[in-house]
């Protein structure tokens, strides 16, 4: 059953949501702090654990594969509800710090990226 | 025949349904017929999105009613949902690969925005360290910005501008990282991870993969979602007292 997914996955979003609000009081800071990223974590530790096991077909998985896939939707939709004008009115400092702030972390990236697809492919041939 | 149409807002999140699907069937027909998928469909429909938002209000499109659904499907709750979901097939291995990298990457992502931010701020003209520090965590994320002002009682000028700085970085992260994907590496699970914990805008980095490589946006979103947890733990401590221990 397609549900079964569904339950899993918002069983491990509950958990994560609720471990980052924890951190969160913990740190004393009034907010959640990677509750996303903890509930990922789980979700992908739980669902290898759950495959091996044989307690996730692909019918129930494909319940998550669905919730997976409407992602591109809702970032369009996300993109679509920014308040974009308030952005661009924010004057030049605002634009020189998003933009110029946006750019020198992109040259940051490089430092720490891993090994190209490019090589790969290249030491596996 | 208005009031016919209006009788659906009461659908309205069936419309916003609807509606992305038609934007997203004309940013593909666009991207394959018109520009040989030089540009992917996805971030025409995601910029599309956005030239749509500038017409709205503070809610982009979804201040008009028929549209009000979008506010639903594109709000925090369907976006953390469903980026969750996508972390269904990531690999374990190549997590624990970029595990260090991914935590380095946090703190050299918040440092150098913070320090950029701040940089501009002096230039422009602020001198007093709450304002210049609130500007910094602007230049982290739109939520790190107003967070940190508020902690540290910055003017609601300056938290307007703190917000306005992340929100435009979010935008231009979303349209230049399918541009710049190839030139910084970004087609691998790690550099992905690196380059989530780096620019931190988590609705910026997972649109901007998602327009890249669908397969990456869990990698990346995974170290993005402790980016501005971590920046308003910074922000308003460590950093601002080191800000201004150097300004006096």
């Amino acid at each position: 059953m397609k549900i079964y997914g569904v339950a899993v996955l918002s069983v491990c979003f509950l958990a994560g949501q609720l471990a980052g609000e924890g951190l969160g009081r913990l740190f004393d800071f009034n907010g959640n702090i990677g509750g996303v990223g903890i509930a990922m974590l789980l979700l992908i530790i739980c669902g290898d654990w759950m495959k091996r096991r044989g307690w996730i077909d692909t019918e129930s998985e494909s319940g998550i594969r669905f919730w997976s896939g409407m992602y591109i939707p809702v970032v369009v939709a996300m993109a679509s509800t920014q308040h974009v004008k308030a952005a661009l009115q924010g004057g030049w400092l605002a634009v020189i710090a998003g933009v110029g702030g946006s750019i020198f972390c992109f040259l940051l990236i490089p430092l720490l990226s891993g090994p190209r697809k490019g090589d790969r492919d290249a030491t596996n041939a | 025949m208005t009031s016919l149409f209006e009788s659906l807002t009461k659908y309205e999140v069936i419309i916003a349904l609807m509606w992305v699907g038609m934007i997203m069937y004309v940013s593909h027909l666009f991207s394959r017929h018109l520009l040989r998928d030089k540009i992917p469909g996805v971030a025409l429909a995601i910029g599309l999105g956005l030239v749509f938002a500038y017409f709205g209000g503070a809610k982009g499109v979804a201040d008009h009613p028929l549209l009000a659904g979008m506010a639903v499907i594109g709000g925090s709750m369907m976006r953390d949902f469903s980026i969750v979901a996508t972390a269904m097939g990531a690999s374990i291995s190549e997590i624990r690969k970029a595990g260090g990298r991914a935590i380095l990457s946090l703190f050299i992502g918040i440092l150098a925005a913070f320090g950029f931010g701040v940089v501009v701020a002096l230039a422009m003209g602020y001198h007093d360290s709450v304002s210049v520090a609130t500007i910094g965590a602007g230049a982290c994320t739109f939520i790190v910005g107003p967070v940190t002002g508020t902690a540290l009682g910055a003017s609601s000028e300056v938290i307007a501008m703190s917000i306005a700085t992340g929100v435009i970085k979010t935008i231009f992260v979303t349209i230049v990282t399918p541009l710049a994907a190839k030139r910084i590496g970004l087609d691998n699970p790690q550099t992905a991870m690196a380059y989530g914990g780096i620019i931190g805008t988590t609705s910026g980095v997972a649109a901007g993969l998602a327009a890249t490589d669908p397969k990456l946006v869990p990698y990346g979103a995974l170290t993005a979602t402790f980016y501005t947890g971590m920046g308003c733990l910074l922000c308003p401590s460590v950093l601002f007292f080191i800000l201004r221990l150097i300004l006096g």
